[in-house]
């Protein structure tokens, strides 16, 4: 079980330690005033990997082999340079720059290959990192992709990867998820890709695009890693679930008090079991009712608890983002964090909370290390 | 020699003190500034040797002109400045 917390939010790294049963307190902050869009646990070697940005500067990879009592900069993803004269333009008309914006995911490879790291980035690049990520290499076959060029942003004004699923039964099975841009898998690391969607639905879109791709904007993905055949979407859309390793995908639709959201974790070893933050959409995107709850099913979707004690049920607008619900490998410990810098923590599998901090800088993401 | 001088802020991630220089150009300026201090070059310009979005340059005071290609020139003495655009919260 996780006894420490990384709060990534954009004004620093903010760490948190258990001290005894149901006490939390935080303990430390790294970064301290800059922009820290993600952290990364390695379970293989124990490494943190944080990824900065810093707006002006551009964004940066920092890593500590000792739980954050020192940090290198490391190695950033490059673009490679667009061909004379090519300008590419979204669908608004909007220049999509070949440059690195953002990293939006950070992941290990299998234990079978260490140091191998996957990062998913804004404007829509997937990389790869052999040595720990010194260095980055671009999967040019995604980025050549024509349709890649069909991803939105969804979210941000450039389209990004923003969840990675490497097949813990074969680490050359990568699945990737885009906002306004939808799910592809490579069965040969890279070589080749495709859409995974079918089943997915998007009633935002125009008719004749309702069920493209491209037209899905999956919000955050995840593969059970003890039942990898069985997936989780929070969609723009609602959720959904496959149950045949992203063949297809079923909707599922009567969720209270709203099927909208950003983050899912699926328990490691039950994968009818997973958790989301509900909120209401599309422009409003905030908790109903100004209560922050917490939805919890343990039967594959067909019922839903939805979970509060200890969370705030009254003039609560906290948002929580895709990458700020996390869940350790126990699977009874989780925490989320909001837009409005607070953050909940539960050692019971949700059925009650504790408040970690209400004063934090926006929380972007949080993982258990 | 011409000098070249970085923003305070950008000191708080690496340090680059100011120094003096060959070039003749802002690329050879900047490129030989970056020689003395590796790091501080990816937080000026992006991966393709452009000046990055909100980075500005000024010769003598003069803000360039080719924030990409950086051939405006640089006369003997003149002193380069980089720095950064103020925004955000």
């Amino acid at each position: 079980m996780a006894d420490e917390l990384l709060v990534s939010t954009r004004k620093g790294l903010f760490s948190a330690r258990r001290q005894g049963r149901g006490v939390w307190d935080l303990e430390g902050v790294s970064f301290l005033g800059d922009n820290v869009t993600l952290t990364m646990v390695d379970p293989r070697d124990g490494a943190w990997y944080a990824a900065l940005d810093h707006g002006h500067f551009g964004a940066k990879l920092q890593r500590s082999r000792d739980r954050g009592a020192t940090w290198e900069e490391i190695g950033v993803p490059a673009y490679p340079t667009p061909p004379e004269g090519h300008v590419e333009k979204d669908f608004l008309g909007r220049e999509i720059p070949w440059r690195l914006i953002r990293f939006w995911c950070l992941v290990p490879g299998l234990v079978s290959q260490p140091g191998l790291l996957w990062a998913g980035t804004l404007p829509g690049g997937l990389f790869w990192s052999e040595d720990h990520g010194d260095t980055w290499h671009l999967v040019e076959s995604l980025w050549n992709l024509p349709d890649r060029r069909k991803w939105a942003g969804g979210g941000a004004d450039a389209p990004g990867i923003h969840s990675i699923c490497v097949d813990p039964r074969d680490g050359n099975r990568v699945a990737v998820a885009v906002s306004s841009g939808g799910v592809w898998i490579t069965p040969d690391r890279g070589q080749t890709w495709t859409a995974h969607t079918a089943g997915m639905r998007a009633d935002y879109a125009p008719p004749e695009l309702v069920y493209a791709p491209e037209s899905q904007d999956p919000h955050r993905m995840v593969q059970c890693p003890a039942a990898p055949d069985i997936w989780w979407v929070q969609h723009h859309n609602g959720i959904f679930r496959s149950t045949d390793n992203a063949m297809s995908w079923t909707e599922i639709t009567d969720v209270k008090p709203s099927v909208f959201g950003f983050p899912v974790v699926v328990h490691p070893k039950d994968p009818d079991t997973a958790w989301f933050v509900p909120a209401i959409k599309d422009e409003q995107r905030i908790p109903a009712a100004g209560k922050v709850v917490v939805n919890r099913t343990r039967d594959g979707g067909r019922t839903f608890e939805t979970l509060h004690r200890g969370l705030p049920q009254a003039w609560a607008y906290d948002l929580v983002y895709r990458h700020a619900l996390a869940l350790d490998d126990s699977g009874e410990r989780l925490a989320f964090g909001s837009t409005t810098g607070s953050v909940w923590i539960s050692e019971d599998s949700g059925d009650s909370w504790l408040t970690l901090a209400v004063h934090l800088p926006p929380v972007h993401a949080v993982i258990f290390a | 020699m011409p000098s070249v001088s970085f923003t305070r802020n950008l000191q708080r991630h690496v340090a680059c003190p100011p120094c003096e220089v060959a070039g003749a150009t802002v690329r050879e300026s900047l490129e030989a500034a970056f020689a003395l201090y590796p790091k501080a070059r990816a937080y000026v310009l992006d991966e393709h040797g452009a000046l990055r979005f909100h980075m500005a340059v000024y010769v003598d005071g003069v803000p360039i002109v080719d924030r990409s290609g950086l051939s405006d020139p640089v006369p003997g003495g003149g002193a380069v400045f980089v720095m950064q655009a103020l925004s955000g919260g």
